[in-house]
């Protein structure tokens, strides 16, 4: 399994499933996050603590915690 | 639209209620700003608005009110501002809905228009940012959009003012219309279902508010309002299972045991469609934007927080650099203006209580405006580019550690210009444990008002050459003990688990010239007239306990003994002894007098222990006390009236560096004390705040006080 947080910089996914519960999945699917989502990784704080991705035009941080709920398949450039 | 145009009398004038709702920054207030001429504050980042407000404009024979809503993603309560807009719409009574959406990203804007339609209401969408829109070429058909999804769209840009007219005429227009039909459209799985409790509801003569439709898509939601009505419909035993099993057909259909999920799946697919049809990108290389260039730097694993700290240095060192050129003129004038006024004047008490009292105390706060005005637009740099968003990102991971959000970050900051707003920009935070945490210690950052007692010692005791950079440490160590005691918080009073963080980086843009010196206007004007009213008041009160109760025999004693002697030098020793004499019997000395022993420990003379009782009011009351205070004891000495001088001669350092550190951690004034009472949900909170705070602020202060003495030693 596959999740956000395992991703190197600069490398696109597709998200699968949101292991996220309650508000955290509405505050996920509100940004556009759900199946079959694309998700590009941009960058990662220092210590991989907190990354950066980008949905569609939108760029949007979250913690490794939350981004580990988030699985995803590595789509091919 | 300027005010002016067409005064139409408020009563006959037909009347239209706008409700603004979009995505948080995509540039709502600065909307309704270029429509009416208000000035709601606007910034770069999410959360600016944090609760609602109105503003009335008249345009042709029409009286408006719109309602500035704070930003939501999608229908969620996930934050108290979200929680504003959502109990606003649902609720309250209005005409129209705008819709605001950035046009540079339309596919996700429409999430939140989608489910806008649900509402049946009439709606108008505001296309806005057209102009950056034109830039990144994106083209989008409004036309096109008005019929597919048969509400007008109109293409608006805040900035250059294009559109607006067009859209306020829409607006008419559309109050003039019947309402609205909403032609949202679902996949044929979710379709299938609607149809079925249609007919079931149609087939049992159920009274629909708005239509069948829209209740069978509510109820299908998990809507609860709609529930809680029809659950009192004897239908209801019928038609409960007929849903569960609709339900768990559009549940399978998507793949997920989530209904919201499944609904929201259902909205995006519908906003692609309509996405493809309506816009038109000029295909360009997939090059990396300007933004995503400047963030490569900006926050770098590594650099990224050095660049950050460099910032905020280079702030504080034009502060004192750039702010204390201006600041000689000002005292200058200040001392210029004095002398004349007071030369005018015959009467000894009236001239006493302009000159020392009003002049001098407002003068010592007017003084430090260079200062303030370098802060402030610091500060409106800060929120309007939107590198905000990007030192939160930056410092979640460190924050963490103690116990804080990242996106605490946005209060804490707001709180070095002032802690009122940033009291209301907490409401950002989901969690109310966090929010708290976040209010409990936007004291510690130092505000805008707290800058001239830092500048006033600083200046007393510290070579120019060093002043910014000492500026700079009292910011941070400010900063610092923050932290440290939100992690003394968070591991007592506000145990719990941690809130997630998520949140959009908004793209980067150069704040407008007119933008900043609006905002930087503001509150500079602020500033100023609280100088002239608050503290005006405060300093006449300051100088009437100074020099009240008046002792004739006390004069007498001294001028017996001053005519007495015939050395110069005595008798400016006397007529100062005579000064202090006065001073220490006024009703103000008796206070200072009295609590002088509690603030012995730190070091204070008694004029000190009432400057800090003063500043329990307002910051700026402890310079404009000070002011009073040694203005009155050095009466006496014409060539050096400067308040720094007076400061540097009568007090120690140590003294200083404690008091300092009272400044810098007990209770904020008045008016943001009642602020944080208001936010954090209680008059107990205040007791806490005054607690933590004063307890903190003297524990310090007694150890720097002691650590200052034994090294000087």
């Amino acid at each position: 399994m596959t999740t956000l947080i395992d991703c190197d910089k600069n490398t696109k996914v597709r998200v699968t499933k949101l292991n996220a519960k309650g508000d955290l999945k509405q505050r996920l699917i509100s940004f556009g996050i759900m199946k079959k989502t694309v998700i590009k990784v941009l960058e990662h704080a220092p210590a991989k603590s907190t990354i950066e991705i980008k949905v569609g035009k939108m760029r949007i941080a979250m913690r490794a915690k939350e981004a580990a709920l988030i699985e995803v398949e590595k789509l091919d450039e | 639209m300027n005010n002016e145009e067409v005064k139409s009398c408020p009563v006959t004038a037909k009347h239209i209620k706008i409700a603004l709702v979009g995505q948080p920054n995509v540039g709502k207030s600065m909307l309704i700003n270029s429509v009416s001429n208000a000035h709601l504050q606007v910034g770069n980042f999410s959360g600016v608005t944090v609760d609602k407000s109105e503003v009335l404009f008249d345009y042709k024979e029409y009286s408006f009110t719109v309602v500035d809503l704070p930003g939501t993603y999608a229908f969620t309560d996930y934050t108290i501002e979200e929680r504003v807009t959502h109990d606003y719409l649902c609720a309250e009574s209005y005409d129209i809905i705008i819709n605001v959406i950035d046009s540079t990203s339309l596919e996700k804007n429409l999430q939140l228009t989608a489910e806008l339609m649900t509402m049946s209401k009439n709606m108008l969408i505001a296309l806005n940012m057209s102009d950056e829109a034109k830039k990144e070429s994106i083209d989008i058909n409004a036309k096109y959009m008005s019929e597919l999804l048969d509400i007008p769209c109109i293409k608006v840009s805040a900035v250059t003012k294009e559109g607006i007219e067009e859209l306020v005429d829409a607006v008419i227009l559309l109050k003039e219309q019947d309402k609205q039909v909403q032609k949202l459209i679902f996949s044929e799985a979710v379709e299938e279902e609607i149809t079925i409790i249609v007919e079931y509801l149609k087939k049992h003569k159920y009274q629909a508010v708005n239509s069948h439709r829209n209740i069978a898509i509510n109820l299908l939601k998990n809507n609860e309002k709609t529930y809680e009505k029809l659950h009192e419909n004897p239908i209801w035993t019928q038609l409960q299972p007929i849903l569960i099993e609709s339900s768990k057909h559009i549940e399978l259909h998507h793949d997920t045991d989530d209904i919201k999920e499944a609904f929201a799946e259902e909205y995006a697919a519908f906003n692609r469609g309509i996405v493809t049809e309506v816009l038109h990108k000029t295909k360009i290389k997939e090059t990396k934007t300007l933004t995503e260039k400047i963030d490569s730097v900006l926050i770098h694993p590594i650099v990224g927080i050095p660049i950050f700290l460099f910032f905020m240095w280079g702030l504080f060192q034009l502060t004192f650099e750039i702010g204390s050129i201006p600041m000689d003129w000002i005292d200058a004038f200040f001392t210029w203006f004095g002398s004349t006024v007071g030369s005018t004047i015959t009467h000894d008490g009236v001239r006493s209580l302009i000159v020392d009292g009003i002049i001098a105390g407002v003068g010592a706060v007017i003084l430090f405006i260079p200062n303030i005005i370098i802060l402030f637009i610091g500060i409106a740099l800060l929120e309007s580019t939107g590198y905000m968003s990007r030192v939160a990102f930056l410092l979640d991971g460190f924050f963490h550690k103690f116990g804080l959000h990242g996106q605490s970050f946005i209060p804490l900051v707001s709180g070095f210009g002032c802690s009122i707003p940033a009291y209301m920009s907490a409401r950002i935070l989901k969690n109310d444990r966090d929010r708290l945490l976040t209010l409990f210690i936007i004291s510690f950052m130092s505000c805008g008002a707290r800058l001239p007692v830092y500048v006033l010692f600083i200046g007393a005791f510290f070579s120019p050459q060093m002043a910014a950079n000492m500026l700079f440490a009292i910011y941070i160590a400010g900063a610092m003990l923050g932290l440290v005691a939100a992690k003394i918080l968070k591991l007592t009073a506000f145990k719990g688990s941690d809130e997630p963080f998520v949140m959009e980086m908004p793209k980067y843009r150069l704040p407008s010239l007119r933008l900043m010196w609006h905002t930087v206007f503001t509150k500079t004007m602020m500033y100023l007239k609280k100088a002239g009213t608050f503290i005006a008041a405060a300093s006449m009160l300051i100088w009437f306990l100074s020099n009240y109760p008046q002792n004739l025999q006390l004069s007498h004693e001294y001028a017996s003994k001053i005519k007495k002697t015939s050395n110069i030098e005595e008798k400016k020793d006397l007529k100062n002894k005579l000064a202090e004499a006065h001073l220490e019997q006024s009703y103000l000395g008796v206070i200072g007098k009295f609590s002088q022993p509690l603030f012995e420990p730190l070091g204070f003379d008694w004029k000190m222990s009432v400057a800090l009782q003063t500043g329990l009011a307002a910051k700026e009351v402890v310079v404009s006390t000070l002011g009073v205070l040694y203005a009155l004891g050095d009466d006496v000495d014409e060539e050096n009236k400067s308040l720094i001088s007076a400061i540097s001669k009568n007090i120690s350092f140590a003294s200083a560096v404690s008091f300092i550190v009272v400044i810098m951690i007990y209770l904020p004034c008045l008016a943001a004390s009642i602020v944080f009472t208001r936010e954090a949900g209680g008059i107990k909170y205040f007791f806490y705040l005054f607690t933590f705070t004063s307890i903190g602020a003297y524990f310090m202060a007694y150890i720097a006080y002691n650590i200052v003495q034994l090294f000087s030693y």
